[in-house]
């Protein structure tokens, strides 16, 4: 029970991963492939951020007032995250121009009907 | 057939995570009782106790993204407008615009909301990035509000907007000023997206260096950017 405790928030973002990875490899609508790619970077970005959290820390913001004596989350996860989220944004919406395409191209979103996939 | 394969796949995937968690453990959790010394550089901890008299900013995220990392994020912006190049290019050429079906006017009560909405919307992204270097947010957060209040007017007020190569112009200027204030630092202390001005009282609106400057061009940008790319995917004429 502690090691779920412990590492609740790994296994969220690792189950995010797989859910993403498992819409990726079943799915045959184009959109829904996009919506698992995007669900795997949201796992991914889930977990660089909390390798960064330390236990009842405070965001990495500094005030007036002041939270002394609290120690303080690694702010350079979140700033890569920052980054990460912002690229994810341009995937998502050149595949979905792609999709567009295909889309007029082919007059359907499957993909076993755009490739002759077999399985 | 494939679902099965896919499982099994999975599955084995998950076995492997799992037992890299068993593993000793990871993260800043880990070693957050260590004492910092010299031998051992840990970022995070170095840029929380010296980021604020360093730069002035008392958002750390903000002034490891615009001055420590300031390049990665120079190529972040890049990286979006290659995507909103390559997005206009897919949807713009070798294609033949019929546009034939119009679409319908809104109704009165709809158009009204979102004309009477949007200006709020663009003054609440204009908050948010101004005040980048103090509170959570910044100019990539900022931008995406303003984005938000271009999809509505999209959405809301078809046959109202917002003029494409005015925006376009707006982004690419804010795109070379951000490339400016970089080529100023190299040529005032030597190295580019240097800090060169003053960085001021923290806390206070006016202070940090360029890290307002930045995030204030940063979110005109992004906000131009998105609000671009939600045009081309809504489908609308350029």
């Amino acid at each position: 029970m502690s090691f779920l405790a412990d590492y609740v928030h790994y296994i969220g973002c690792f189950a995010l991963v797989l859910i993403g990875l498992y819409i990726v490899l079943v799915k045959t609508n184009l959109v829904k492939v996009i919506i698992g790619i995007n669900l795997i970077d949201t796992g991914v970005n889930l977990f660089l951020v909390s390798v960064g959290y330390i236990r009842m820390g405070t965001a990495p913001i500094f005030s007036e007032d002041g939270a002394a004596g609290k120690q303080m989350v690694d702010p350079v996860p979140q700033a890569l995250v920052l980054t990460a989220i912002v690229i994810g944004v341009s995937v998502v919406a050149l595949g979905l121009s792609v999709a567009i395409r295909l889309y007029e191209h082919y007059g359907t979103l499957d993909l076993r009907k755009i490739r002759e996939l077999k399985w | 057939m494939r679902k099965a394969l896919s499982l099994v796949v999975l599955l084995v995937l998950a076995l492997g995570l799992a037992s890299a968690l068993r593993g000793p453990s990871i993260g800043a959790e880990a070693n957050r009782g260590e004492l910092l010394d010299d031998q051992k550089v840990n970022f995070g901890r170095r840029y929380n106790s010296r980021a604020v008299e360093e730069t002035g900013a008392s958002n750390v995220v903000a002034s490891v993204l615009v001055t420590y990392r300031g390049l990665d994020t120079l190529g972040e912006v890049t990286v979006l407008f290659v995507a909103a190049l390559g997005l206009a290019v897919l949807l713009h050429t070798g294609r033949d615009r019929k546009s034939g079906k119009e679409a319908e006017a809104p109704s009165l009560i709809v158009f009204t909301g979102c004309r009477f909405v949007f200006p709020l919307i663009l003054l609440f992204g204009a908050y948010i990035f101004v005040h980048g270097h103090l509170t959570p947010g910044g100019g990539f957060q900022g931008g995406a509000v303003v984005a938000s209040g271009f999809l509505l007017i999209y959405l809301g007020c078809r046959g109202r907007q917002p003029d494409r190569q005015r925006l376009n112009a707006v982004e690419s200027l804010s795109g070379v000023a951000f490339v400016v204030i970089g080529l100023i630092g190299l040529a005032v202390g030597g190295s580019f997206l240097l800090n060169f001005l003053p960085k001021g009282s923290p806390y206070a609106l006016l202070s940090a260096g360029i890290i307002p400057v930045v995030y204030v061009f940063i979110g005109f940008k992004v906000g131009c950017e998105l609000g671009g790319i939600v045009a081309d995917l809504s489908g609308a004429r350029r």
